[in-house]
């Protein structure tokens, strides 16, 4: 059927590169200015009756021509090509290669270990796996082709990133995800990583005294091997083309980190979601967008709590990281199970109905599903305005013990939704 | 002159693209069915009722329907189905 796409036009590279991906260059698209959001009727008919800013003619004949006009040789033909990335690059001395490297978007500009054939080698003894396997694929986005990698691939990575051989069962099971570190969103989200279980110890990994930042050889060149590999192995994460994100966000370079369990008063993490205590995950959360802190629980910890969960952002519940003094203090209040925190957040991080629904993701994702009848949504809809409706279902909030009781301090990081666990042990 | 050394390619493995053929366009859209399927981001259905009301008073010999998928960035196979079966055409968007 013949159709027209229509686009805002800061993604003019971006939705023809997808059209190119998937054979069809010559796809009919059209464009208005951005933003959609936030603009009147008035003004939206205004592009309508105006010009598509990237095809430089007006936007309805676009439109119209799009479905109307003779389609020529390409457009019956598409484009089919392959894309073939050898396994070795021709020799250079090293200056070129990192200059290369740099140039061709392979690194976060940071520099990086050159993966020589030995280096290479010296990492996969880090798994029994060999290296032709496939762990996954990945893509930026949903609506990008998967690109396949191989395990010598995910090792060339983790070399780059500085990474010793022990660490690469970790950085396997994150590359078998599916979920990308480099994500595509114009949110700009970052993946949280969270390892349990006992590889932790095994790696050495920092779970006490800034373990979630620059203080751990581990968590550190995991995390940045988890980078590297994303955007590497998924096809780029070049602006404009295979990344959005409008503001990008800190947390893309790294935000890797384990759990205290032995500090902890509750269950760990891969616990409470069915894992055996000696098994060894990797828990990755979509987000990353917000962090909100405090210290406590004192005096007034509830109505701090609530105004902290009404900060973060109604589309994308908080993980919850706590010192595990804060822990131990919420156990002296009552709180024998994260379970029971959690519950108790859900029943009071409460925002007006008029400012939940007004949120723009709770109106693109949530929105569709309450005029569906999906629920809690649909009853959430029909809320009125100043009525206080819940932001998060139980599994949205999740509680992670990190931290080494120099402090009594939390923060809650956007990412709770949208969870994905990996067991490690099978890429050992 | 300094020495050189081989490194591995660190990029994955795309996957083989094959070219897929345009569907033939109209003659023209008069007496014809389009839809106008909004892909759901917000206010993206403000933007797909003022092209509605374009066609309206432009193209009135146009039958226009607007549709949405019942959920965001999900395919909806019934809906597809609906638009295959009895539109000749199909104009998307938008975002953001």
């Amino acid at each position: 059927m013949p159709s027209v796409a229509v686009h805002t036009h800061v993604f003019a590279r971006l939705v023809r590169s997808v059209a190119t991906a998937n054979g069809m260059p010559t796809l009919r698209q059209a464009f208005v200015p951005q933003p959609v959001v936030g603009r009147t009727a008035d003004e939206l008919r205004a592009y309508i009756d105006g010009t598509d800013p990237i095809n430089k003619s007006s936007f309805i004949d676009t439109v119209i021509n799009g479905l109307t006009s003779p389609l020529d040789g390409q457009d019956l033909s598409g484009l089919s090509y392959t894309r073939s990335t050898p396994r070795l690059l021709d020799a250079e001395t090293e200056e070129n290669l990192h200059r290369l490297f740099s140039d061709r978007g392979w690194t976060d500009f940071a520099p990086v270990v050159l993966p020589t054939e030995e280096r290479v080698a010296a990492m996969l003894a880090g798994t029994s796996h060999a290296p032709d396997e496939v762990v996954g694929r990945l893509r930026p986005t949903a609506y990008r082709e998967y690109w396949e990698l191989t395990v010598e691939k995910v090792a060339v990575n983790a070399v780059m990133a500085g990474a010793s051989p022990a660490y690469l069962p970790v950085i396997l099971a994150m590359a078998a995800s599916g979920v990308s570190g480099r994500s595509s969103s114009t949110t700009s989200q970052a993946t949280v990583a969270l390892v349990n279980g006992p590889i932790r110890d095994e790696i050495g990994m920092n779970y006490g005294i800034g373990a979630m930042g620059p203080y751990g050889h581990a968590n550190v060149t995991i995390g940045r091997a988890y980078g590297l590999l994303s955007q590497n192995l998924q096809g780029g994460s070049v602006p404009h083309e295979t990344y959005m994100g409008s503001q990008g966000n800190f947390l893309s370079f790294n935000a890797t980190f384990a759990e205290n369990e032995q500090a902890s008063p509750w269950e760990p993490f891969h616990v409470q979601h069915g894992f055996k205590p000696d098994d060894s995950t990797v828990s990755l959360f979509l987000g990353g967008w917000y962090t909100v802190f405090g210290g406590g629980p004192r005096e007034t910890w509830q109505e701090k709590f609530t105004r902290a969960l009404q900060a973060c952002d109604p589309f994308t519940g908080p993980i919850l990281t706590l010192d595990p003094l804060v822990a131990r203090g919420f156990v002296e209040l009552g709180f024998e199970t994260k379970q029971k925190l959690i519950d108790w957040c859900v029943e009071h991080a409460r925002l007006p109905a008029r400012e939940y629904w007004d949120n723009q993701w709770i109106q693109t994702l949530h929105r569709p599903r309450a005029l569906a009848g999906v629920e809690p949504y649909a009853s959430m809809l029909k809320a009125a305005p100043d009525e206080l409706i819940r932001m998060f279902r139980p599994e949205d909030i999740h509680v992670v013990v990190v931290g080494g009781e120099t402090g009594a301090m939390w923060k809650m990081i956007g990412g709770g939704p949208r969870l994905t666990m990996v067991h490690i042990d099978r890429w050992r | 002159m300094s020495p050189t050394i081989r490194v591995h390619d660190p990029r994955g493995y795309p996957p083989e693209v094959v070219g897929k053929q345009l569907a033939p366009r109209l003659e023209n859209l008069e007496g014809k069915t389009i839809y106008l399927v909004d892909c759901l981001f917000d206010n993206s259905d403000v933007f797909v009722e003022q092209l509605r009301r374009w066609f309206g008073e432009h193209l009135p010999a146009t039958d226009v329907r607007p549709v949405r998928p019942r959920e965001s960035w999900a395919d909806d196979p019934e809906l597809r189905a609906r638009i295959e079966a009895d539109g000749d055409a199909a104009i998307l968007g938008v975002g953001l």
